[in-house]
């Protein structure tokens, strides 16, 4: 069985690696290149079966408490690129995001019954991406 | 390797009717999707990609290389048109689906030569209430 809780954070951030010039950059990811902000909206997904005592797969308050401690506390109003590492080196694309995101998560899924079993994360209405499983992720 | 998905909207007309039957026979099939003068939805198309992080990009793809093949192929074919011209099939969504498939798969390599992105899946909505998936073995 899956379960999902979502949450938002607002950040501002720049499509740019330090390792191209400006140019390079503006090439690579155009407008995104510039400081933008997004609402971002993120959906992670756990897998498990229900607890026959408590009739649940994971405590949902536990589960937006992770959240808030890993992910949406340290960035939301946050410029990424200069206040949320890694992203002072990495690029904080979407994919990039999600990436990070799934590695604060994943540490507190292990062993517990519930698996870490997606990271979706809407950077707009009309573009999110999604990522699964541990190797995946990382890979 | 992760999935990403960009979502885009068309509007355009069919009207569902099967060569090979009557009017009654549509009538019965089809119900009022078969009425004589058409009508219209505003299509919600997702398509989604699956490939490895680019290690320089930080990205699975350029969303730019990809709004540029679906506006090419898929929103420059059907948006504001009549699918029953545009589409040499009976416009069910079903159809809709694997003719946009075929387009984008079509035209995949001029927009991304290399191995990866490869497409994963389209899913088209007619309305909020009738989505069909098509998704790829990879």
């Amino acid at each position: 069985m899956l379960i999902t809780r979502r949450a938002e954070f607002s950040a501002g951030r720049a499509c740019s690696n330090p390792a191209l010039s400006a140019e390079e950059n503006r090439a690579l990811y155009g407008g995104a290149a510039n400081p933008h902000g997004h609402n971002f909206v993120l959906e992670v997904t756990l897998e498990g079966e229900p607890d026959p005592a408590t009739g649940m797969v994971f405590d949902l308050k536990q589960l937006k408490e992770i959240i808030e401690r890993e992910v949406a506390g340290p960035m939301d109003h946050r410029f990424l690129n200069r206040e949320v590492p890694p992203f002072d080196r990495v690029v904080p694309t979407a994919e990039n995001l999600a990436r990070e995101i799934w590695r604060r998560l994943a540490p507190h899924f292990r062993g517990v019954g519930a698996r870490l079993h997606a990271v979706r994360l809407y950077e707009t209405e009309d573009f999110w991406v999604d990522c699964f499983g541990e190797g995946e992720c990382s890979a | 390797m992760l999935r990403l998905t960009r979502r885009y909207r068309f509007a355009a007309l069919h009207r569902l009717q099967a060569p090979h039957l009557s009017e009654a026979g549509n009538r019965a099939l089809y119900g009022k999707c078969a009425n004589p003068y058409g009508h219209g939805h505003d299509y919600v198309l997702e398509v989604s990609v699956r490939g490895p992080v680019e290690a320089i990009s930080g990205r699975v793809a350029d969303p730019r290389m990809l709004d540029g093949l679906v506006a090419g192929q898929v929103l420059g074919a059907f948006q504001h048109q009549d699918l029953n011209a545009a589409l040499g099939a009976v416009p069910t969504t079903e159809n809709l689906a694997v003719e946009i498939r075929r387009r984008l798969l079509g035209s995949w390599k001029g927009a991304f030569p290399g191995q990866w992105p490869r497409l994963e899946r389209v899913r088209l909505g007619e309305t909020p209430r009738n989505l069909v998936e098509v998704i790829e073995t990879l």
